[in-house]
């Protein structure tokens, strides 16, 4: 039996939220971490809430804090979260709890909303699409690939401290998504935009956004890189 | 774009430059005075040492470094942790209150070493 304790909170009745236990049946299978809350929710806790959709870490809505390491539940198996038996689920730390695991991610979609993250081309459009080299399309590997899953940002002390000026790991991944775009022609105002004492410099590089990503994405090193061409423009 | 007026240089990018090559100063005068010390002085050396202009300028140099290093760390500390966010109403008392001290302390700092420097 596998010992689950679960973070859990309704505002509407609750004073203060509280972990509550759960033993789970798992037969010795090496299930997800999101088979296990389904399985509450189905055998002993129908009011257990979560997020969740795709089911296979495409989506990124089950982001969760998973012994104590933020991941996506769906992909996150037992073996390699388990310690002692025990699994701890809590919420996206840093975030307001809108019911047991679900978090108001408003902080965090106003700072993907701030980095403006569509391509900005005022040329007429080809007939056809912006073409790219394949040189300059593989520049965007690494970036394009982040699913806004939160793990990252919500990990980060920089994004809990001052979720509302540090644009956070996430959103600074897609600045540099379409900052090495070379179709886009807004380079200098998004790098002015960014040039400020909070939005990117408040990143100390402890990497806790590498360490969690579970798409294996690294927006350090993204964020290197802004630093970088911030200080090619001023120099 | 978000402005801070209390910041060293109201500008993430300046500050952080700024932070990087005071912290080289530092480093290099720290190393010069501890190989000083650890080579043997005694006051007539070290006061003939600190008479030099050289001497002078470095020694000015390492303590506009370390006023402009302080403040933007600490700086940063405060508006991390000392916030209205993190200490409700009177985190907007606490850190104006102790960014004021903190000035205070590294103007005094600076007047101190000038003057003994040129004393």
């Amino acid at each position: 039996m596998l010992q689950v304790s679960v973070y859990r909170f309704n505002p509407e009745t609750d004073a203060a939220p509280q972990m509550q236990e759960y033993q789970v049946e798992t037969a010795g299978k090496d299930l997800m971490v999101l088979d296990v809350l389904e399985m509450i929710k189905a055998e002993h806790d129908a009011s257990v809430t979560y997020r969740r959709s795709c089911r296979e870490g495409v989506c990124g809505s089950d982001g969760l804090n998973i012994n104590g390491k933020n991941g996506l539940a769906c992909i996150t198996p037992l073996s390699g979260a388990v310690k002692n038996n025990k699994l701890v689920i809590r919420p996206l730390p840093g975030l307001p709890v809108v019911r047991d695991l679900v978090v108001d991610m408003s902080l965090f979609y106003a700072q993907y909303e701030k980095i403006e993250p569509y391509l900005q081309n005022n040329s007429p459009a080809p007939a056809i699409e912006r073409l790219q080299t394949p040189e300059d399309r593989a520049k965007l590997d690494g970036l394009y690939e982040c699913i806004l899953c939160a793990c990252c940002s919500t990990s980060c002390p920089s994004f809990w401290w001052n979720p509302d000026r540090f644009v956070g790991p996430a959103g600074l991944l897609q600045a540099y998504r379409f900052l090495a775009d070379s179709r886009d022609q807004a380079t200098d105002e998004r790098l002015a935009k960014l040039d400020d004492p909070f939005s990117v410099f408040r990143c100390h590089g402890i990497q806790n956004c590498v360490n969690v990503c579970p798409k294996g994405l690294n927006p350090t090193r993204a964020i290197g890189h802004i630093r970088t061409m911030l200080l090619s423009r001023a120099a | 774009m978000v402005t801070q007026v209390t910041s060293f240089s109201r500008n993430g990018l300046s500050d952080w430059l700024i932070q990087r090559v005071s912290s080289l100063i530092l480093l290099a005068y720290f190393l010069f005075i501890g190989v000083q010390i650890v080579t043997g002085i005694d006051y007539t050396s070290w006061r003939a040492l600190h008479d030099t202009t050289a001497m002078k300028v470095f020694t000015l140099l390492a303590i506009g470094a370390y006023v402009s290093h302080a403040w933007i760390g600490l700086w940063t500390v405060f508006t991390d942790y000392l916030t209205e966010y993190m200490l409700g109403s009177i985190g907007n008392v606490v850190r104006p209150v102790l960014q004021i001290a903190v000035v205070l302390t590294l103007v005094v700092y600076a007047i101190w070493v000038i003057q003994v420097i040129w004393g």
